[in-house]
Formats: C-alpha cells, structure tokens, sequence
C-alpha cells in the first residue's frame, strides 16, 4: 500500500500570525514610547502626540526591517508608514468637519424648524423661535429652477461629444473643463452685470438659479459625458441597424440605457450646487419669510441663512448656523450616497 | 383562353444617400446648439465683466495690477471724487494662499492616492474612496465656518511654531509678530478643500500605471517602493503636477472659505505667516455691499482679472492631465 501525501497549500507570502503579532507589538510599543515622551519632556499637545507616534513607529518598523532584511526593505518600510500618514491626513479634517457640525447643530433643531421662518426671530432670540423653512423652500426653488436650465444643456453638451463626435469635440471638451473651474463669484458677478442690472434690476430667485446653473453644467455634462461613454457600441448600431435614424436610436434606445447614470448626474450637480454661497450672496438678497414667488423679490437659501447667522455673531445666531450646516450637510450627505447607489448600475435596464 | 402577359411593374429605385435625414438633421443642429453652449457662456462672461469694468480698467489703466490703493470717495449727490483701484495686494494674497494650499495637499494628496492604490487592502479602499469623493462635494462654506471656528486656533498655533523653529527662512519671518487670519491659515483651509480633488487626480493617474511594468518590477525582486519609484512615479509625474494646478485653479477662486478666515488688507504682503492678507474673491464679497455703481465696475473688472486667471491656470492644467493620459505609458 503507499499513502499518497498531499502537501497543504501554503502562502508564504501572506503575513504570518507572528509577523501580525510582531508588527501589533510595536505599533503598541510606539504608542507607550510617545506617551511616556510627552509626559516626561516639555512638548505637550496633540501635535506633537501625532509627530512622535508617527517618528517612532517609522523608526522602529524601519529599524526592524534594516536589519532583519537591508536597507531596500527600510526603506520600504518608511514609505508604507509615510503613505499611511497620508491617507490619515487626508481623512481627518472630514472626521472633525462631520462630528463638529453633528455635535454642535444638533442644538439648535427643534420641532418648529421645518414649519417657520425667521420673519419674527431676531438673531438674539432663543433657539426655539423661527425655522428654518423660507430657507429649505428658497434653496429648493433656486435648484429646480437651475435644474430645468442646467440639465437640458448639460446633457445635449454631452451627447455632441459622445454621439456625434463632430471637429468640435475637442475644444468643447476643453471649455466644460475650463468652465468648471469658473469661480463662482465670478458667477455671480456675471449674472449680475448681464441679468441683473440691466433687465430685472432687483434680487430674485432666478437670477441665483442662472448663476447656478452656471456651475452647474459642468458637473452634469462630465458625468453625464462618462456614463454615455459606457453604453456599448453595439446598441447604437442595433438601432441603426433596424432601421431607426440616428435620433430615434438616441432617444429610444441610448438615453434609457444610461437612464440610473445620467439620474446620478444630475443628483451630483445638485450636490454641487446645494451649499453655493457666493453668487447667492451677490443675486438673491436673502430675505427672511417665505417667498413663493421665484421671479421677484429677495429669497432665502440656506446658504445664505448659514452666512447671515454666522455673521450676526451672538451665540444664538452662531447655534443656527450650526445648525443649518448639519441640514445641508445631511442634504448633500443623502444626495451623494443616493448618487453612489444610482451609480454603481450604471448601465442597467 | 388566353391570359395577358403580367404586366411588370418595377417600383422606382429608391434614391440612395449618405445624407441624414430631415430629423437627423434637427437633432444634430440641436446637439451641436447645446455643445456650444459652454463656449457662448464663457466669452459671454468674458465680454460683459469686460464691458462693465472696461470705463475702470481705461482709468487706472496698467496700474490696476499693480498699484494696491483700494479707494474711492463720493460727495453728497453721490458724484465720485476721486478713486484709485489696484488689485496688486489682492493678487499676491491670492497666489500666495493658493500656493500655500498646494504645497500642503500635494504631499499629502500623493501619499493618500499611492496609499489607496498600491497599500489599502479593497474594503479600505472602497470607504475611502467614498469619502473622499464625498469630501469634493462638500460645500465651501462648511468649510469656511469649521476653519474659522474649530481649525483656527490650532492653526495659528502650528504657525507660531513653525516661526519659532524655522523663523529664519525668509518666508517664515513674522513682523509685527501677528498671526490671526494670516495667509497661512487661508492656505490650510484651502489646502483641505482642495485634498479630495488632488486625491482623485493623482489616483486616477496612478491606476493607469502599466501593469505589466508593475508586474515586471516585483518579478525582478523589487519592493514596493522600489516598484512604486521605478514605475508609478516616472508614468504620473507630469499628471499630478496638472492636478496640483487644478487645485490651484480652485484655490484662487474659493471665495467663502477664504474670507471667513482670512485679515483683508491693502498692502502687499509676502509674508506667509503675518495676519494681512488679500484675495480678489473676498475683495469682491467684502465690497459689494456698500459699493456706490462706480466701484462694482471697479469689482467688475477684478471679477474679470480672477476669470482670467483661473481659466489661464485650469487650460495649463488640463493640457497636462489630458496628455498624460493619452500618451499611457
């Protein structure tokens, strides 16, 4: 009889328990060391907590591997650590961002935000008086309305350079590139000196949705343009191929193939534009109550609520700005998460 | 019985063409119409600030860039007296910040964007990428409000630091010794918004490093940095200068942001870390408000100068990204 020995399959280059627990070691050693350095010698504070522990375990792992395997792999090893700081870098001003406005702003809701406006609040009145609603209402006018100019635009832009591909391509690719690094002020400034001095001559929701829209089309027209890109070639020439002109393979058959990605685009330049201050700053004039009517008189925007309580200054007036921030933020939280959701099927039908 | 010969009836050939049809046509113009849209908009921004600053820009002529005087005086029936606009000292704020901005997120975006492409394991990757994707979209005056409220006081801390242990580095002196609202902090802020848009350049640029070179530097026993070095960086180099530009092009127009934190003053100032700064987007939030009609042609024609700018700045910034990603490896 002979027994066949199968040999277990091993991967070598995996981390073994003894590396994992190796490395743990000190990565925990680096802490001790910073805690004990802080506390014995005069530097103090969370800088230098975040220098030391990053100095230490650099040197330690570096250290290491230099003489377990030479200085190739050190300086490995001190690079791995350097990325890593990076990406934390990266990420902590989010974290600050998201837990400040979430500890602060939850202060300032109540029930009545959604029902009041501030026409009867002034900044030094306690929290519970006025809302936020001329607020919400105004910034949901000024985006349908940047919406009903912007999408149309942004996409037709990015069906001539998916679909007809004419000796144009290139340089409009280049203006939408150029045209979504147009600082909104500058926006703003031209709504202001082609719209608004000249033919309406006062603030109004419109002249801030033209801005918008402004900013607007870029992000509508790349995302849109990248989604197109997606859908095969061999549905287009299905199309053709049955007959239907270049239009009607478009429409019918184009257009709902990367209907859910260009939904996401559109939820994306909402994003965009939903906490735009600036222009909003120069065009709508901000008032206080509730303005159904989107094409005369100042309206509100929560942006510009946010700016004015910031800079009223009492304590009150700075919670509703809090406040405010957490409402946009959720606002364009749910947008982008709705967006990534949309977006993962791009094609789907 | 005899029946008539059939009579033939040949249909007339139908006319072959390469022309699009009537629709097709209509559907093209209208395509075609939508795509230029972006060119109308942008020289039609272009030729109204023009217009509307031109009687300014005539008036001060070159000495608007760079005189750094910022006032105008009105008798009582409203006539202008005498005015004088430079926008020097706004100009050097505004470079000075962005370049701030740019030196502190490009190391940082390059190591984030090496770290999600080459270190993070993939559930890493993918929550990172969400949120700093979700980070781009933040808006700008959230941004402003924590950076004047909560990063502040760390900042102008870290600043105090580094003109202690560094002061002696030109651009590091600080007199008077005053360090609230300096350029430096403006420069942090934007640095931290403009982190997710370098980020997602650079890692971008870094994904379409060529495996099989990838593939051919750990097969001759390298390590990752050695890889990273021999192969990654020679491919991105020139794409992540262009995202740097781009950020850069987004830090000059911030505008939010970068008044809340930022010490608004006339005067040309090269030092980083003093608290006198400029920047053309504040200047024109901070003047509009009481601004007589002469000085919004003056705000007007420094609209037009921050237009030029950054699309001057984003046009070098594409040509860069774009030719690397064309050229491949």
């Amino acid at each position: 009889m002979t027994t066949i020995s199968t040999p277990t399959p091993t991967r070598p280059w995996l981390p073994s328990t003894k590396d994992k627990l190796r490395d743990l070691f000190f990565f925990l050693l680096s802490i001790v060391a910073t805690y004990v350095i802080v506390a014995i010698t005069p530097m103090k504070g969370k800088l230098a907590y975040f220098i030391l522990f990053f100095l230490l375990y650099m040197s330690l792992t570096a250290g290491l591997q230099y003489f377990a395997r030479g200085s190739a792999a050190a300086k490995d090893a001190f690079v791995s650590s350097l990325v890593a700081v990076g990406a934390v870098l990266t990420v902590m001003p989010i974290a600050s961002i998201i837990g400040t406005v979430v500890s602060k702003g939850y202060k300032g809701l109540h029930l009545g935000i959604l029902t009041t406006d501030m026409s009867l609040a002034a900044p030094t009145d306690p929290i519970a008086n006025g809302g936020l609603l001329h607020a919400i209402t105004g910034t949901l006018t000024l985006v349908v309305l940047a919406l009903i100019m912007s999408v149309p635009i942004g996409i037709l832009t990015a069906l001539y350079l998916t679909e007809i591909q004419g000796s144009l391509s290139r340089p409009i690719q280049f203006l939408v590139q150029a045209m979504s690094g147009v600082p909104s002020i500058v926006a703003g400034l031209f709504i202001l000196s082609a719209v608004l001095y000249p033919i309406t001559k006062g603030y109004s929701g419109l002249m801030g949705a033209l801005a918008l829209t402004i900013l607007m089309i870029p992000t509508v027209a790349r995302t849109s343009q990248e989604v197109l890109k997606l859908i095969p070639d061999d549905l287009r020439e299905a199309g053709v191929a049955l007959g239907g002109t270049q239009w009607r393979t478009v429409a019918m058959i184009v257009l709902p193939a990367a209907r859910s990605g260009l939904i996401t685009a559109v939820i994306l330049g909402i994003a965009r534009i939903a906490g735009e201050t600036a222009p909003l700053l120069l065009l709508t004039g901000g008032g206080d109550t509730v303005n159904p009517n989107a094409f005369n008189g100042s309206i509100g925007s929560l942006p510009y609520y946010i700016w004015k309580s910031f800079n009223a200054g009492s304590p009150e007036a700075i919670t509703r700005a809090w406040a405010g921030l957490l409402v946009l933020m959720i606002i364009v939280l749910v947008l982008f998460t709705l967006a990534r959701l949309l977006g993962t099927r791009k094609v789907a039908r | 019985m005899t029946t008539s010969a059939p009579v033939r009836v040949v249909p007339a050939p139908r006319e072959l063409t390469t022309q699009p049809r009537f629709s097709d046509k209509v559907f093209r113009t209208v395509v075609t119409i939508g795509g230029l849209s972006s060119l109308l908009i942008l020289g039609l921004i272009a030729i109204f600030l023009a217009y509307r600053g031109y009687e300014v820009l005539r008036q001060e002529g070159f000495k608007f860039l760079t005189s750094s005087d910022w006032s105008i005086s009105v008798d009582d029936a409203g006539n202008v007296v005498d005015s004088t606009f430079g926008l020097a000292a706004m100009l050097v704020g505004t470079i000075l910040c962005s370049i701030v901005a740019v030196a502190i997120a490009l190391p940082i975006s390059v190591f984030s964007a090496l770290f999600l492409n080459f270190y993070a394991p993939g559930w890493l990757k993918k929550i990172l990428i969400a949120v700093i994707d979700m980070m781009a979209a933040f808006p700008s005056i959230l941004f402003g409000i924590w950076g004047f409220l909560v990063l502040m006081p760390s900042v102008e801390y870290w600043a105090k630091l580094l003109n202690n242990y560094f002061g002696f580095l030109p651009f590091l002196k600080l007199e008077p010794y005053v360090v609230t609202r300096s350029p430096f902090v403006a420069g942090v802020v934007l640095a931290i918004m403009i982190i997710p848009i370098v980020t997602s350049v650079a890692r971008e640029i870094f994904s379409q490093a060529p495996l099989d070179r990838i593939q051919a530097a750990y097969a001759l026993g390298a390590t990752r940095w050695a890889m990273i070095k021999a192969v990654v960086i020679p491919h991105g180099k020139s794409g992540v200068i262009g995202g740097a530009m781009l950020g850069l092009g987004r830090a000059m127009g911030e505008t939010v942001a970068v008044y809340s934190v930022l010490n608004i003053v006339f005067q040309v100032n090269w030092q980083v870390l003093l608290g006198a700064g400029g920047n053309v987007a504040s200047l024109i939030i901070l003047k509009f408000g009481e601004a007589s009609p002469y000085e919004i042609k003056a705000l007007m024609a420094a609209g037009l100068v921050l237009f030029l700018l950054t699309l001057v700045v984003n046009a070098i910034a594409d040509l860069i990204v774009r030719g690397t990603g064309k050229s491949g490896r």
